[in-house]
């Protein structure tokens, strides 16, 4: 079974919410609205996947089941004015930072109503004038451009970082290391988030990866570099927002490797030949991110029993008032198919 | 004869292959327990060991580099590219140093390596993941593309590939992994380099490849029903380039139709339309020579958005009726 590196964490594991709460400044409210996108993410995604097993998603999806905490905690902790670079497993992040669920859900079903107007897919989500980069089908696609965007950020003097988000399987890349090193040199504002849940595809992070955790290489090219629990929402958020205020303060370019764990196969066709039963159980019942921040807030007293139900039924009428939004607009239309080729 | 899928058919000459000839060997993303992301190499791990069925880490650039290096020394390597998109992120090895090592070196080095890659649209899988890149492999001189439209193609000419001297590009097409067709028990090879006419006609040729073979080939027999004799001659190689063979065939037919999926501008078409203006089938032509090629788009993922950028048989149809009544 792959475990994490517990013992290599740089967090320790939230305990007590109400005194790391108060340690971070957060309000009861934002607790409850950060539980609460945790599991509209996994409601949504569960939906996505319903969509497809009725054959109404074309082609395929990545899905985050297990990696909510990592979304939440990120995308709580940058600023709306920030970029985004997402990567292909990307419907938690979009969701952290406000995407409008019919829209998604309208571009799962290829429709023109769907953020990219159908010509995307779940795998290609952006919405540009609201700073989100998109999601990208190259492994490491992002990694390239956060240099860019970094460079535009530092010469416009704004006070804007850019987040960019891959997975373990992306820091195999060679664009990994030129991304870090030109970071490195030159203060780039980014913020650069691993998403390590221990897969790329069947490969697993140790047998492909020469030296764990990743936040080696980051040291290697001056950047400091923390690896810690992601399946812990407030471990998570904390790094990240010191993270950002390294970044704004000018500090240059910080790297968060999060550890956390997919549950469904990797796309559509996999059939999890490459890791065990067991283990997944394990993730789902030992570790699960929701269960964790769920036990913690009942035992601080800030959550319900009965509230949960509420808003449970809340979230599921959200999500399917979303498919019922995709289902009932139109499909694009064929004419328009060599619009926005060029500019 | 038995039947086997495309799929299989290429792994059977991986297989045979790497069972006949020690220095051969598998390099890729998920080619091991996976078995590849389209299954081609299912079992093979099992039998060769991790060794020679090498899993990789995500690094293209990575895993075509060390295929070109491999090959140089007198390896075998076959490098798969899950996607034929990501071959984008190893174009240095490919273009600079496996394409070029032999002429630079005046002639004293090889690079026998096959890259194989899956590519084509129709699975909505959308713009980074449908591309069809043949034409840009063919522009650099040193390098052979190969696209196979069948089974008993794909494993005659990957055995080929595989023994080939030179870097060959191997251009799997996604939506035929699944297609079934004759292909015998026991060795057998197709020579690169060499087209073949897959429905014989008299009428107009169809110069096709990959998928638009069988797409070709259903119009081809529709129109038959009707009385008009369409030849499809199936390039089989891209390159090098059967010129004789597509000479050949417009001389006997008068009218030329070339249908790829790659995109019309810079596509392959026009290189066999211009074979064809600059030979003696110029003066056989009874009609302007013309050309159904993907849109200059990138692929949508839409379903009907995604149809309509590539040729589809009714595409096909309607300009070989176009051709034959002299209307475009
Ligand atoms: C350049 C490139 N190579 C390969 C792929 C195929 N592919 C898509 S996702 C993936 C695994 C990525 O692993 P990781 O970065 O860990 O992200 P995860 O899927 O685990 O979230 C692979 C191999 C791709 N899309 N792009
Ligand atoms: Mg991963």
């Amino acid at each position: 079974m792959v475990m994490w590196k517990k013992e290599e964490f740089d967090n320790y594991q939230t305990t007590d919410v109400l005194e790391t709460a108060n340690r971070l400044g957060l309000e009861k409210e934002k607790l409850i609205e950060m539980y609460r996108t945790m599991m509209k993410i996994r409601f949504f995604e569960e939906m996505a996947d319903k969509q497809y097993a009725l054959g109404k998603v074309h082609g395929t999806m990545h899905l985050s089941a297990g990696q909510e905490a990592v979304a939440v905690g990120s995308g709580f902790a940058i600023k709306k004015s920030d970029y985004l670079l997402n990567h292909h497993r990307g419907h938690g992040h979009f969701i952290a930072s406000g995407a409008d669920v019919n829209k998604m859900m309208a571009e799962f079903l290829g429709k023109d109503t769907g953020y990219c107007r159908g010509r995307g897919g779940s795998m290609h989500i952006a919405d540009v004038t609201a700073n989100n980069l998109g999601a990208n089908g190259i492994v490491g696609g992002g990694l390239q451009l956060a240099v860019g965007v970094g460079i535009a950020i530092q010469m416009r003097k704004t006070d804007q970082l850019v987040l960019t988000i891959f997975g373990d399987g992306a820091a195999n890349e060679g664009i990994f290391h030129e991304s870090l090193n030109m970071a490195g040199i030159w203060d780039l504002p980014i913020l650069y988030l691993c998403e390590n849940n221990q897969y790329g595809m069947s490969a697993n992070v140790n047998r492909v990866s020469a030296k764990t955790p990743f936040k080696a290489r980051a040291e290697a090219y001056g950047i400091p570099g923390y690896y810690i629990d992601g399946n812990d929402v407030l471990a998570v958020y904390e790094f990240m927002k010191n993270a950002s205020e390294h970044i704004r303060a000018g500090k240059g370019p910080v790297f968060v490797e999060a550890q956390t764990y997919r549950y469904f196969g990797h796309s559509k066709s996999d059939r999890n030949l490459y890791r065990t039963k067991e283990e997944i159980e394990y993730w789902k019942t030992v570790e699960d991110p929701i269960e964790r921040f769920e036990g913690l807030l009942l035992q601080a007293g800030l959550l319900k029993v009965e509230e949960i139900k509420a808003m449970q039924d809340e979230i599921n009428k959200e999500i399917e008032a979303a498919v019922t939004f995709a289902e009932n607009s139109p499909e694009p239309d064929v004419k328009d198919l060599t619009e926005w080729v060029y500019a | 004869m038995p039947e086997k899928t495309y799929r299989e058919a290429i792994h059977d000459a991986m297989v045979e292959e790497m069972r006949r000839d020690e220095t051969v060997f598998l390099m890729g993303e998920d080619i091991g327990s996976y078995g590849g992301a389209f299954g081609v190499s299912a079992g093979m791990l099992a039998e060769f060991g991790p060794e020679r069925v090498r899993e990789t880490p995500i690094s293209e650039l990575g895993i075509v580099g060390a295929a070109a290096g491999a090959a140089m020394v007198g390896m075998k390597p076959i490098a798969e590219m899950m996607f034929m998109d990501f071959i984008l992120l190893a174009l240095e090895p490919l273009m600079n140093q496996a394409a070029k090592a032999r002429y630079m070196f005046g002639g004293k080095a090889t690079v026998p390596m096959v890259v194989r890659m899956a590519g084509g649209s129709g699975t909505g899988a959308a713009a980074q993941h449908s591309q069809s890149l043949e034409s840009i492999l063919m522009a650099i001189p040193g390098i052979k593309v190969v696209a196979p439209s069948t089974p008993y193609d794909a494993k005659g000419l990957l055995i080929s590939a595989i023994r080939d001297p030179n870097p060959v590009c191997f251009v799997e097409h996604k939506v035929l992994y699944k297609v079934k067709g004759e292909v015998p028990e026991g060795e057998y090879s197709i020579p690169l380099g060499v087209a073949e006419i897959k429905h014989p006609g008299t009428q107009l040729t169809v110069v096709s490849s990959g998928i638009m073979v069988s797409k070709s080939l259903a119009v081809a027999t529709k129109l038959e029903a009707e009385g008009i004799s369409v030849e499809v001659l199936d390039l089989r190689t891209l390159r090098p380039m059967d010129n004789e063979a597509i000479i050949k065939s417009v001389k006997k037919t008068g009218r030329l139709l070339v249908v790829h999926e790659a995109p019309q501008t810079g596509g392959w078409a026009g290189e066999v339309l211009a074979v064809v203006a600059g030979s003696e089938a110029f003066d056989y032509l009874d009609a302007p020579m013309r050309r159904l090629a993907g849109k200059d788009v990138p692929i949508p993922y839409n379903r009907f958005l995604e149809a309509a950028a590539v040729p589809q048989e009714a595409d096909i149809e309607a300009e070989i009726r176009a051709i034959l009544s002299n209307k475009y």
